[in-house]
């Protein structure tokens, strides 16, 4: 029987020759995510062991993953002692892929799993994040679980009663204009299909401009899959997915070049042309509220925000620089910057690019969530307007719920620094 | 008999059923304090208010949508309400399943706050508006995880069968 990629991956996880849309298995885990969240799984996993009488011992400490991101460093005594909780028990355990807060191996969790080498091609990866589904990038099946289901994947090494989902397969030719990045097909793609779109299914992407788009592009687009519903987004491997885990992940081992057969059966098929797209904007307060940038050019701008799993990486990063590089940020804005990683930070500190954003007056955080989910640093104020390189623009998210957010690119929001206003980066900026 | 004492838009994210600044807050009974914490009316009247008829929620499409926190079930369970939406988001339905909170899949509800609702089988009746809508049953796969009474016990089964 013909397969998606999901399918493959699940047969394989599951020991058989092939599955049905619809079948219910329970596929092993490869890899297992958490961040502060561990503090809830690792409560929940003690619950499935009280009354067994049976020590609780996760299934593989290699095969576990804990990064602290969400709040990094501590904003709480709360959260602080959480992240003891979690450190106690990732020593007890012998959690071998542990983050902790580093200036130099620390971040945010979509982030450290690719550039560790911790996802392969095939790999079934679960984390308790909703936006776990930006490991399809590189051709996991990779999707978000609650706290409890991962602490019965910790206890079993098994995802339980996974049903095997529909694929959509999007087809995006064409090649991406200057400053139209692959934030903006993604925001366009979520915009056409609706917020609800793809739940319960998986979005796999195909096309030359996915193929000619770097590892970091397609991060970028399975992150925000899950925007549109999508249990997971997904890239089948080809060159620049051995490129990136050889070169950029350090990965020496096989590397499983998996494919969707090319007579595999689709729910559904979606054609983006890149060519023809422009800037996208994602207005408040839901993802799927895309227009044009023509239709909201020059709304007043409080707050820049670049950084977070989906457009914190480095060639964002370079994007936002070369637009400031001896500019100034506009006076009645701020612009706030944070790397998605240690890694990430140093690299662009030895490029100069932090040193160009600072001198345009940016302010860069240390690489973790920062302001992306409004519990830390970056709060808004009542009745301001954010534009962030995020990607969840709902009521509250920046931590205020009188204020708004735009979701955009790093070459929108740069270019807006700019301004103070929402700008088109294709116009040019004096 | 179940009441209806809230109606909300469509698209309600995780970030409006738990925001995002009380997720250091994990164990499941502190969390019911902030459910719904930025409608304020709501919150109040969950906290304050202990009527001895069944509360209902009565939501649009895409109910929990967002982050994967599971303080959004745990919040809502710790008032053992029942939500009754015309579809919900993945991982808040899983989520709830896992913990044992009722969702209630009503593509076409109508009702309104106030509104009487009796649930059965695959019928959900509004009696207030003498009307009948059709209940969508859980993904097959999560109906197991209902019957054993929440993903802990049920992992507890797997784990006695392998000893
Ligand atoms: S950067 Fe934002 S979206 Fe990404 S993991 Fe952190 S909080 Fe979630």
């Amino acid at each position: 029987m013909p397969q998606t990629m999901v399918q493959k991956i699940l047969a394989k996880a599951a020991g058989k020759p092939s599955v049905e849309v619809g079948e219910v298995l329970e596929p092993n885990v490869d890899l297992a995510m958490s961040h502060e969240n561990a503090a809830l799984v690792i409560n929940q996993f003690a619950e499935i062991y009280n009354g067994l009488g049976k020590p609780a011992k996760v299934w593989n400490p290699n095969k576990i993953a804990i990064i602290f991101d969400h709040r990094v460093p501590a904003e709480s005594k709360k959260t602080a002692t959480n992240q003891k909780k979690i450190r106690t028990f990732v020593a007890e355990q012998g959690i071998s892929k542990f983050h902790d807060i580093r200036g130099d191996e620390g971040g945010i969790c979509h982030q450290i799993l690719p550039e560790s080498g911790y996802v392969m091609p095939s790999y079934v990866v679960v984390g308790t994040d909703s936006h776990t589904t930006t490991h399809g990038a590189i051709g996991a099946f990779s999707f978000g679980i609650g706290a409890t289901e991962m602490a019965s994947v910790w206890a079993l090494g098994q995802a339980l009663n996974i049903e095997v989902p529909p694929t959509i397969k999007v087809i995006i030719n064409g090649t991406l204009p200057k400053y139209v990045l692959p934030k903006d097909i993604i925001l366009h793609l979520i915009g056409k299909i609706s917020a609800e779109g793809a739940n319960f299914k998986v979005l796999e992407f195909h096309g030359e401009a996915i193929r000619n788009m770097s590892t970091s592009g397609r991060l970028t687009i399975c992150n925000m899959s899950v925007e549109a519903g999508a249990t997971s987004g997904i890239v089948p491997p080809d060159e620049e997915t051995v490129r990136y885990l050889r070169e950029e992940a350090g990965y020496k081992g096989e590397i499983d070049m998996m494919q969707a057969d090319p007579d595999a059966v689709y729910d559904q098929i979606v054609e983006i042309n890149a060519s023809e797209l422009t800037p996208q904007i994602a207005c408040p307060h839901t993802v799927d509220n895309v227009k044009p940038i023509a239709e909201v050019e020059g709304i007043k701008i409080d707050q820049i925000v670049i950084g977070s799993c989906t457009n914190g990486r480095l060639d964002d990063l370079q994007i936002a620089s070369e637009i400031l590089k001896g500019k100034k940020v506009a006076r009645d804005t701020r612009m706030l910057v944070f790397p998605a990683s240690s890694r990430i930070y140093q690299e662009a500190l030895d490029k100069g690019y932090i040193n160009d954003l600072v001198k345009a007056g940016a302010v860069v955080m240390n690489p973790g969530c920062g302001p992306c989910l409004g519990v830390h640093q970056g709060a808004l104020g009542d009745g301001e307007k954010a534009l962030a390189t995020t990607n969840r623009n709902f009521k509250g998210r920046m931590g205020n719920p009188v204020s708004d957010v735009y979701l955009a690119s790093p070459a929108v929001a740069a270019a807006s620094a700019l301004t103070g206003v929402i700008t088109d980066p294709r116009k040019g900026v004096n | 008999m179940p009441k209806v004492i809230y109606k909300i838009e469509d698209d309600i994210s995780t970030d409006i059923i738990y925001p995002g600044r009380y997720m250091a807050t994990v164990l499941p009974s502190e969390t019911p304090q902030f459910a719904f914490d930025d409608i304020k009316d709501l919150n109040k009247m969950l906290n304050d208010e202990k009527p001895d008829d069944q509360r209902i929620i009565v939501a649009g499409k895409n109910f929990g949508c967002g982050s994967s926190r599971e303080q959004a079930a745990s919040t809502l369970k710790g008032h053992e309400l029942i939500i009754v939406a015309r579809n919900f988001s993945r991982i808040f339905l899983q989520n709830s399943i896992n913990l044992g909170l009722r969702t209630i899949i009503c593509p076409d509800i109508e009702a309104d706050t106030g509104d009487e609702l009796i649930i059965e089988g695959d019928k959900l009746k509004n009696i207030t508006k003498n009307k009948e809508f059709e209940v969508l049953p859980l993904p097959k796969a999560r109906q197991a995880i209902v019957d054993a009474g929440g993903l802990i016990p049920y992992t507890q089964n797997i784990l006695k069968q392998r000893q």
